[in-house]
């Protein structure tokens, strides 16, 4: 069996798209916070289309990072991607060629690749080019509106501003740290070692965009050797 | 914005791309290792928690006034709110924290 209707995979994005809109204006509000204009916060949001990657890019051009230090960045804060990609490529319609999975992969999000693998059976080309628009939309339509938005707020609302993104960060990773001990603890380890670069004489050779990626590498991986994951729990 | 912002960008975009497209497009089996599986579970909260923190105590006029940001953002996020409430109220304590203190 193949889900390939268009309309149903349109409904489908809808409210993946509704949510993203909010999630794109505290982006687009970072944005120009971080210094970047309205077009910069748009062709940001729509040529990458991840929220993670995102605010972590931003947050490094707002640290002055190299380019090296970005693509690094974004490679481990984006590698999740590949495991999706990975279960997508199983999913989707065997009869969709190489150049529309490369189309499709410029917007297999976490909400799009959760979407699409709870359809039953496999997944046509017509059911995800439908699933894509809604998210796509909102996504960018949330990052102009927020910046507009933020360009217009007062001076005095900038330094406050300033947290918006980490407020966001907050949210990602407060609820998942709460459920389970182990990210709970993946978590420490990477803000103690953070905070240990940044306020010894580490961060004299360390820069910022490299402390992220070392710390990661360390929690992470002692995560995964220290608390293996059930089989039960992989799900998640 | 930095001075070589398109290039930043242009990173970014294919970065995260090419991590999406190049499995999709030729893998098809799934990871048999269990600790790379774990490790890519872990990751994006030792990373977002590495960039929080301490940065977040110099993204605003004073580390105080962050402070009482991320302990508000920290208490709300704890209640599961969304991305947007957690993000504005962080904003809105800070706000009114640089005007008190």
């Amino acid at each position: 069996m193949i889900q390939n209707s268009f309309r149903k995979g349109l409904g489908d994005g809808t409210p993946i798209g509704l949510g993203y809109f909010s999630v794109s204006f505290a982006f687009g509000i970072s944005a120009v916070a971080a210094g970047v204009p309205v077009w910069g916060a748009a062709l940001i949001s729509m040529t990458n289309v991840t929220s993670a990657g995102q605010f972590a890019g931003l947050s490094l051009m707002a640290a002055g990072a190299s380019l090296a230090e970005q693509a690094l960045t974004q490679f481990v804060i984006n590698l999740r991607y590949a495991l999706m990609s990975l279960s997508l490529s199983q999913k989707l319609d065997p009869a969709i060629g190489l150049l529309e999975r490369l189309i499709m992969a410029f917007l297999n999000t976490d909400e799009v690749f959760a979407v699409a693998s709870s359809q039953e059976g496999m997944v046509g080309r017509r059911y995800y080019y439908g699933l894509m628009i809604a998210p796509y939309l909102g996504w960018s339509a949330g990052t102009v509106l927020g910046a507009a938005a933020g360009s217009v707020l007062p001076a005095a609302a900038r330094s406050a501003l300033g947290i918006a993104i980490y407020g966001m960060f907050l949210a990602i990773i407060i609820p998942p740290a709460k459920k389970f001990p182990a990210v709970r603890r993946v978590l420490l380890l990477a803000v103690f070692l953070s905070c240990l670069i940044a306020w010894t004489p580490l961060s004299q050779v360390i820069s910022s965009g490299f402390s992220i990626i070392l710390c990661t590498l360390a929690a992470a991986g002692a995560g995964a050797w220290l608390f293996p994951r059930e089989e039960a729990e992989r799900q998640g | 914005m930095p001075d070589n912002f398109f290039l930043q960008v242009a990173v970014m975009a294919v970065v995260t791309y090419l991590i999406r497209a190049v499995p999709l497009a030729l893998c098809r089996g799934r990871l048999q290792s269990r600790w790379l599986r774990d490790f890519l579970f872990y990751v994006p909260y030792a990373v977002l928690g590495a960039m929080t923190f301490p940065a977040v105590f110099s993204s605003t006029a004073s580390p105080l006034s962050a402070l009482c940001g991320v302990a508000a953002g920290i208490a709300l996020a704890w209640m599961e709110k969304g991305l947007l409430t957690v993000a504005v109220a962080a904003c809105a304590v800070v706000f009114i924290a640089e005007r008190l203190l």
